[in-house]
């Protein structure tokens, strides 16, 4: 059993500064949880309390049945692999990985046989004799997580290991990095793991769960397609997803059956399951959000059999991006920006389109989010389907 | 559409006339000839007193005081090593092998206790949070700025008192507090300069404060400690006021003692024996900085850090 449970986590710096406002959460035995927000929301120093390279100033951290609050951080059967890989340079790869090992006195042969087991696994068997400067940066990674490997900790550590890769990279790794983690978890290894990015398609494609984190407090924790189609909050839903949703504000207004969002001169009719909740706000200022993808052209919109629940409306064309698949529209309505994700094939009419041009895009409706001016709560959580 | 294909590719669209590729190669020689030129005279010029002291070594005394060349009139003079012969006899019942080996066993303690206490009190200074850091921090700073001299008097008496006059303690025994501030602050500012990850890695691996320091921080360290050896070995190879102040022995004087001593001699002084052990006296830090000048360069840029 190899659980974390944070209750009412705070943490305040001697300055009076407090980064962590009680928070609540609890990873699973063999999850793999990833923390994620823009940088300053403080996932990285909750990293480093559970880590034990942080004290901490409020609340309970138990890992598995134990309260590890005021253990040292090698008492707390973690490992990590830090952003900038942290080898020990003056330490060839076997070494490194042996170091954590040596120290807890363990016998010569178990050692070995744990080091070359781990570069096995990782396929770095011939790099067990260079130093870390003579390593790239993809290698070097892989070191720093055999490190973790070979400890067999109850709990992994990860602090934006990616994020000094390059792209190419970095998109292998995460593969790599998730195979990994299944693996140790199907034979049995204790694998729970806790991973901090700032990258949300890291968190997407790699959480089994992600926790969004917000200047110090949680915003949601859920499953990557939960936190996608249902965020609760104005900040979850900007922050996950790429390009990110447009959010441009608006009024509710009445209309014959129903009720609209009014954004600028444009109006635009709101699902029948919208209108129950939003009914004693007609007049209100709110957010509206739509996801690009729910966006297109009348062709794109009627191909994916969205026309019946898709508004039509004028919007003034900017700019185009072609990503091979995709092109990425960026217009105006009502005065705002707003961007679009319509596929190729149905993107004749983008082609073609010149700035300030007026073209005619389809907004799925029932796929949009109203949020509160105010609080950023989503108001619409539970009209979607 | 690669790179590799246009590279290729240009030469047969554009080939430059050869006269035009001559002329640019020309150019750049004739360039980089005059800034060796430049370079290579200047650096002479600051060499000069070095090879004249070289060459003074085998004049005669009125040779020595007439010229300015650094070579002897009559050049078979260079095969005669009598000056470092007479030299290092001395005119003392000692050889200059004492002399030598006196210096040796004030500069080889002083740097090792210097590395030990510098290394400790950076440590703290740079990666300890405690009260009152930045105080002491700014007085250790504060001592840097101290002309030495103060301090000679009030020492001289305290080592008095603990009876440790004559005797090489005073000379070493400073160095085990880290009273070399600079020492100190260049370790500090180094340490400050490395990153902590590395550290936590270890701390997480399961060192303690100390095992910390031994396994991670004086590895990591080491660029900056050969530096510390580095000077402490030549400053204090070099001291003379501290020897002459505390030693008055003839019998335990180093080096730099024992070279003034050969010319307080009255009567006719053979300047090129004491000229030719001069330069023997340049030798052990010549080659300490030859030895350590690879480490010295290397810095702390070859830690785990790679994009």
């Amino acid at each position: 059993m190899a659980s974390v449970n944070l209750e009412k986590i705070v943490k305040t710096y001697p300055n009076g500064f407090e980064a962590v406002h009680g928070v609540d959460l609890e990873v699973r035995d063999g999850e793999f949880m990833v923390f994620v927000g823009p940088s300053g929301c403080s996932k990285s120093t909750i990293l480093r309390m559970i880590a034990g390279l942080e004290s901490i100033s409020g609340g309970e951290l138990k890992i598995g049945n134990t309260i590890v609050n005021n253990l040292r951080a090698k008492e707390r059967g973690i490992a990590m692999v830090f952003q900038n890989y942290a080898l020990y340079p003056h330490m060839k790869v076997y070494d490194n990985m042996a170091f954590g090992l040596k120290l807890a006195g363990l016998p010569k042969n178990e050692i070995h046989e744990r080091v070359t087991q781990a570069a096995k696994m990782l396929e770095m068997e011939h790099l067990l004799d260079r130093l870390p400067r003579q390593l790239s940066g993809g290698q070097a990674q892989r070191v720093a997580v055999g490190r973790c490997i070979v400890k067999r900790p109850e709990v992994f550590l990860f602090d934006e290991p990616l994020s000094n890769l390059d792209a190419k990279l970095r998109a292998s790794m995460r593969v790599r990095l998730t195979e990994l983690h299944r693996e140790l978890r199907e034979r049995g290894q204790p694998s729970t793991a806790i991973y901090v990015t700032h990258d949300q398609v890291e968190a997407m494609t790699m959480g089994e769960r992600i926790c969004v984190l917000k200047d110090g407090t949680i915003q949601q924790v859920d499953t990557p397609t939960t936190l996608y189609d249902r965020p609760v909050n104005a900040f979850v839903a900007g922050f996950i997803g790429s390009p990110e949703m447009n959010i441009r504000p608006a009024t509710v207004v009445a209309r014959d059956g129903g009720l609209g969002v009014e954004i600028g001169d444009t109006m635009l009719p709101l699902p029948t399951a919208f209108a129950e909740i939003l009914r004693n706000r007609i007049g209100d200022k709110v957010q509206f959000g739509i996801r690009p993808e729910h966006i297109g052209t009348p062709r794109s919109i009627v191909a994916a059999g969205s026309q019946e629940r898709a508004a039509v409306a004028n919007c003034a064309f900017r700019l185009r991006e072609h990503m091979g698949n995709e092109v990425y529209t960026y217009f105006e309505l009502g005065g705002h920006d707003f961007a679009a994700r319509i596929p190729t094939d149905f993107a004749g009419e983008i082609d073609a389109a010149e700035r300030g041009q007026t073209i005619q895009l389809g907004f799925v409706m029932d796929k949009a989010h109203i949020f509160d001016t105010d609080t950023g709560l989503n108001l619409t959580l539970g009209a979607l389907s | 559409m690669s790179s590799d294909t246009v590279a290729s590719a240009l030469p047969k669209t554009r080939i430059p006339s050869n006269a035009e590729v001559l002329r640019t190669q020309r150019r750049e020689r004739i360039s980089l000839a005059l800034r060796y030129l430049i370079l290579g005279s200047v650096g002479l010029l600051m060499l000069y007193p070095l090879f004249w002291l070289l060459g003074a070594s085998f004049k005669s005394n009125q040779e020595i005081f007439t010229t300015i060349w650094f070579l002897p009139k009559d050049l078979t003079q260079l095969l005669d090593f009598s000056a470092y012969y007479n030299g290092w006899m001395t005119r003392t019942e000692f050889t200059f092998a004492t002399y030598f080996l006196n210096s040796f066993l004030i500069v080889v303690p002083r740097v090792i206790v210097t590395l030990i206490s510098c290394t400790l009190v950076a440590y703290s200074f740079a990666r300890f949070e405690y009260p009152g850091r930045k105080f002491l921090f700014s007085i250790m700073i504060g001592t840097m700025l101290l002309p030495p001299i103060v301090l000679r008097v009030p020492q001289y008496l305290m080592f008095k008192e603990l009876g440790m006059i004559d005797t090489y303690w005073p000379l070493i025994l400073p160095s085990a507090f880290a009273v070399d501030t600079f020492f100190t602050f260049l370790v500090v500012q180094f340490l400050r300069g490395t990153p902590r990850d590395m550290e936590e890695a270890a701390i997480i691996d399961g060192c303690n404060a100390l095992q910390l320091l031994w396994h991670i921080v004086v590895p990591l360290l080491k660029p900056a400690l050969i530096s510390v050896a580095l000077f402490q070995f030549i400053w204090t190879m070099n001291d003379f006021i501290g020897p002459l102040i505390y030693i008055s022995t003839v019998e335990k004087y180093p080096v730099s003692l024992a070279l003034k001593m050969s010319m307080d001699v009255t009567g006719e002084v053979a300047w090129a024996n004491i000229i030719a052990i001069s330069i023997v006296a340049l030798l052990p830090s010549l080659t300490v900085f030859f030895l350590a000048q690879r480490y010295f360069i290397e810095g702390a840029t070859s830690s785990g850090i790679k994009g």
